[in-house]
């Protein structure tokens, strides 16, 4: 079998300059994207029953809570992969993964909390899905944390994919806390193979959010990656190219 | 589909729990904005410490040069 797509995929320079090209769409596609649903979201989806205006938080709440969660596992994958093959490039991704986790984890927090005060009558609980939650925020710190922590960069790497491998254990607890201990968080709506249990009229804009957000994650995840990438090969002269060469 | 407010007080009201729902808004495109103008900016002080350590090298490669040629005609008359 032709391994080479593989070794070339490790090198930081192919990349580079492979992905440089997708970057003006995906982020035309996440404004474009996020900025309709937001605006469908806030205004024209009709209020509900029970909850009144609140629930127009679900409109980030959901896609920034879906993205969190699906971001661990590319976290934790690009790192099992660094530390498999050592490939400098996974190690790159998985710190980008990091921080754009640790951002989409703390809005999902604070707009729950935000929707938990006129709903449920109060910002914080401590039950099962908020705290698996914020258990969650946490992992993304202290992999931040420690990919900073060691001096020499290859010890930080290992370190810091060896925790974002053993977190991995948190992620089926965030997905069935609302099955397993009766809460006040809702159950899940939002079915792939049953219907859903959502309005379509309600349904419609949170799906183009949750796309949006796709993008902008997408999106992010390579800019962060990118910048990474030339840090660590600033000795380069393909990094040096790219840095003083114009955009 | 159509504006589901009456007028902007009203939409900015939101009977009450609009306070809620743009404080989430704005501190979500706040963070989303962030998080995507950040590499932008590490990558120009990456930039701008990359002109620096090129102006050191630059800079000591004068150095040395201009020791050595002022050396150069001391050293060479000394064994003579």
């Amino acid at each position: 079998m032709n391994w080479q797509w593989f070794h070339r995929l490790g090198s930081p320079r192919w990349f580079y300059q492979k992905t440089g090209a997708w970057l003006p769409w995906l982020a035309l596609a996440s404004v474009v994207l996020l900025s309709v649903g937001s605006v469908w979201g806030l205004g024209f989806v009709y209020e509900h029953g029970q909850q009144g205006n609140s629930y127009r938080i679900i409109y980030i709440h959901v896609p920034a809570a879906l993205l969190a969660l699906a971001g661990y596992y590319v976290m934790a994958i690009s790192g099992a992969i660094g530390l498999i093959w050592r490939m400098k490039l996974s190690f790159a991704v998985m710190r980008a993964a990091a921080s754009i986790g640790a951002v989409l984890s703390f809005i999902c927090l604070v707009t729950g909390s935000l929707w938990g005060k006129p709903t449920w009558g109060t910002y914080w609980e401590w039950e099962a899905r908020m705290t698996s939650m914020l258990i969650l925020l946490f992992l993304y710190i202290g992999v931040i944390a420690l990919s900073h922590a060691a001096s020499r960069e290859q010890s930080a790497d290992k370190a810091s994919a060896l925790l974002a491998l053993v977190g991995t254990v948190n992620i089926p607890i965030i997905y069935w806390s609302v099955n397993w201990w009766n809460s006040l968080h809702q159950r899940a709506t939002l079915r792939v193979i049953e219907e859903s249990r959502i309005d379509p009229v309600m349904f419609y804009p949170l799906l183009i959010m949750i796309i949006g957000f796709y993008c902008m994650y997408a999106w992010t995840l390579l800019t962060h990656t990118r910048t990474l990438l030339l840090k660590r090969e600033m000795r380069t002269k393909w990094a040096q190219d790219e840095l003083l060469g114009g955009r | 589909m159509e504006f589901q407010f009456a007028n902007l007080s009203e939409f900015l009201t939101m009977g009450g729990h609009g306070i809620f729902v743009w404080v989430s808004y704005l501190m979500t495109f706040l963070a989303l904005v962030g998080m995507a103008i950040y590499p932008r900016i590490a990558r120009r002080r990456l930039q701008s410490e990359l002109l620096r350590q090129q102006k050191n090298a630059q800079r000591r490669r004068r150095a040395v040069s201009e020791r050595t040629a002022t050396k150069a005609p001391d050293l060479a008359k000394e064994p003579a």
